[in-house]
């Protein structure tokens, strides 16, 4: 380890608080880990409200509650009121599935501050066929109506893969038609189910152009009006990769429905023990456990990332993405052109045009059971 | 804009003072952007009430060693209008 000094680290500006993983939907692109825990697990309303409490004492700013689908805790209400007492932007990121008119109204009340539904599609047919679920996307559109009449900034989220890319302008359309603030287009991200389903969701190329040049097009058309689009582009065409959660440890905390502490939501794959907020407290957690000082700084790197000029821009990319390809979690993130392991990226997108094995829908407690889309 | 048109914040953002960055931030979906300390002066008085022309005399009783602001309000006015972190009753 070198002695050179590394920077001080700021507060996790970010808490990602996963309530739950059940989750009534199924989609194959779910970056949840594919060992969904057991839900005795599931830490209390008290450990929540403490968590919140330590966080923001130590200057976290956005709250997130996502899962799985927080909406299935029956005590979201009182987390929310919690943590807008404590001063958080509150942010709700849902399915829609078990929302109701009521619902947001007592959340509204609670003070929540926004919510973000997820999309698979552009019409019931595409999206619920992806979310596994009849009349998911029915009551996806009329949820999202509600948000926006109750008064709500609302996000809408599209996670883009190859089974729904073709639909870009009737979702440019939808979310326009919704009224939404902003809309995420997501391509999706290879994690948990969605790196097992990769074959079946990572786009081509071609796809990707078309699909920018759309959401572009529609950009130019919209003359400052109508929702702000946010297109994500996935890091496998790219040469350099992703500056992933802005650095490890520095921005993003993770407490998962165990009350694991994770500096990234997928972390938990890396052969790292991670701390339980049940055993220690979060101040401690993140700047003294070793799991959080792992990645921190650039001492831990190797070639060619020790001597780029480009580690401080990316920090050698995601540690979880190179340990799922190269078996090695200090090694270069694979999406870059100067990593030995690039090969893997290019035999991955060549892969994903003739799939092999079949797509698999992400199912909690079950043998898993096979569907063709 | 003119200085009798009353700005409020539009409902995307909220203000809000954090003594962790020791200074006025403003809220929205997974964000924040941090305000320099004359432009959370601004915005903190900002109530959907008040005219620009009331805000800045607010501010010049504040600051009396500042000299004119109004040229100084009104430009960030229009900026934070752009930004869409403000919105004026047509």
């Amino acid at each position: 380890m070198s002695l050179k000094q590394t920077k001080p680290v700021g507060p996790p500006f970010w808490l990602l608080a996963e309530l739950t993983y059940d989750c009534p939907l199924h989609c194959p692109y779910c970056s949840n880990p594919t060992d969904l825990g057991d839900k005795a697990d599931e830490l209390s309303t008290t450990h929540w409200k403490e968590v919140l409490t330590q966080a923001r004492a130590m200057g976290a700013v956005q709250l997130g509650f996502s899962g799985g689908e927080p909406l299935l805790r029956k005590d979201l209400e009182q987390l929310v009121e919690h943590g807008r007492e404590l001063g958080f932007y509150t942010n709700l990121i849902t399915s829609g599935i078990g929302l109701t008119a009521k619902r947001i109204a007592k959340l509204k009340k609670a003070g929540l501050d926004h919510i973000q539904i997820s999309f698979q599609g552009a019409d019931p047919e595409v999206n619920d066929a992806i979310a596994g679920r009849g009349k998911a996307y029915q009551q996806k559109f009329e949820m999202a109506r509600q948000v926006k009449a109750q008064g709500y900034p609302m996000v809408l989220n599209f996670v883009i893969s190859k089974q729904n890319i073709t639909q870009i302008p009737q979702i440019l359309a939808l979310s326009t038609e919704l009224d939404a603030d902003y809309v995420e287009l997501a391509t999706a991200q290879y994690y948990g189910w969605a790196y097992h389903n990769r074959d079946h969701l990572l786009p081509t190329k071609e796809q990707l152009i078309t699909a920018e040049a759309q959401v572009n097009h529609y950009r130019d058309q919209q003359d400052g009006k109508g929702p702000q689009f946010i297109f994500v582009t996935p890091d496998y065409y790219e040469d350099r990769p992703k500056a992933c959660m802005n650095g490890w440890g520095s921005t993003f905390l993770t407490v998962t429905p165990d009350g694991s502490a994770l500096p990234c939501h997928s972390a938990k794959l890396l052969p790292l023990t991670f701390p339980n907020i049940k055993d220690k407290a979060l101040e401690d957690i993140w700047h003294k456990d070793f799991s959080f000082n792992r990645f921190r700084g650039d001492s831990w790197m190797k070639e060619p990332c020790s001597s780029c000029s480009e580690k401080e821009q990316d920090f050698g990319g995601c540690r979880c993405q190179a340990f799922m390809m190269t078996g090695d979690m200090d090694a270069t993130d694979p999406v870059c052109s100067k990593s030995k392991d690039k090969h893997m990226i290019n035999d991955a997108i060549q892969s994903a045009s003739s799939p092999s094995n079949p797509l698999v829908y992400r199912e909690a407690g079950r043998d898993i059971a096979l569907f063709k889309l | 804009m003119s200085l009798q048109s009353i700005p409020s914040i539009n409902r995307l953002f909220r203000l809000q003072f954090e003594t962790a960055q020791d200074c006025y931030v403003l809220l929205f979906p997974e964000g924040m952007v941090k305000l320099n300390p004359s432009a959370g002066e601004i915005m903190a008085r900002i109530d959907g009430e008040k005219t620009v022309s009331v805000i800045i005399k607010e501010l010049q009783a504040q600051f009396p060693d500042a000299g004119d602001l109004t040229l100084d309000v009104q430009e960030f006015l229009t900026t934070a209008q752009q930004k869409k972190w403000l919105i004026y009753e047509s």
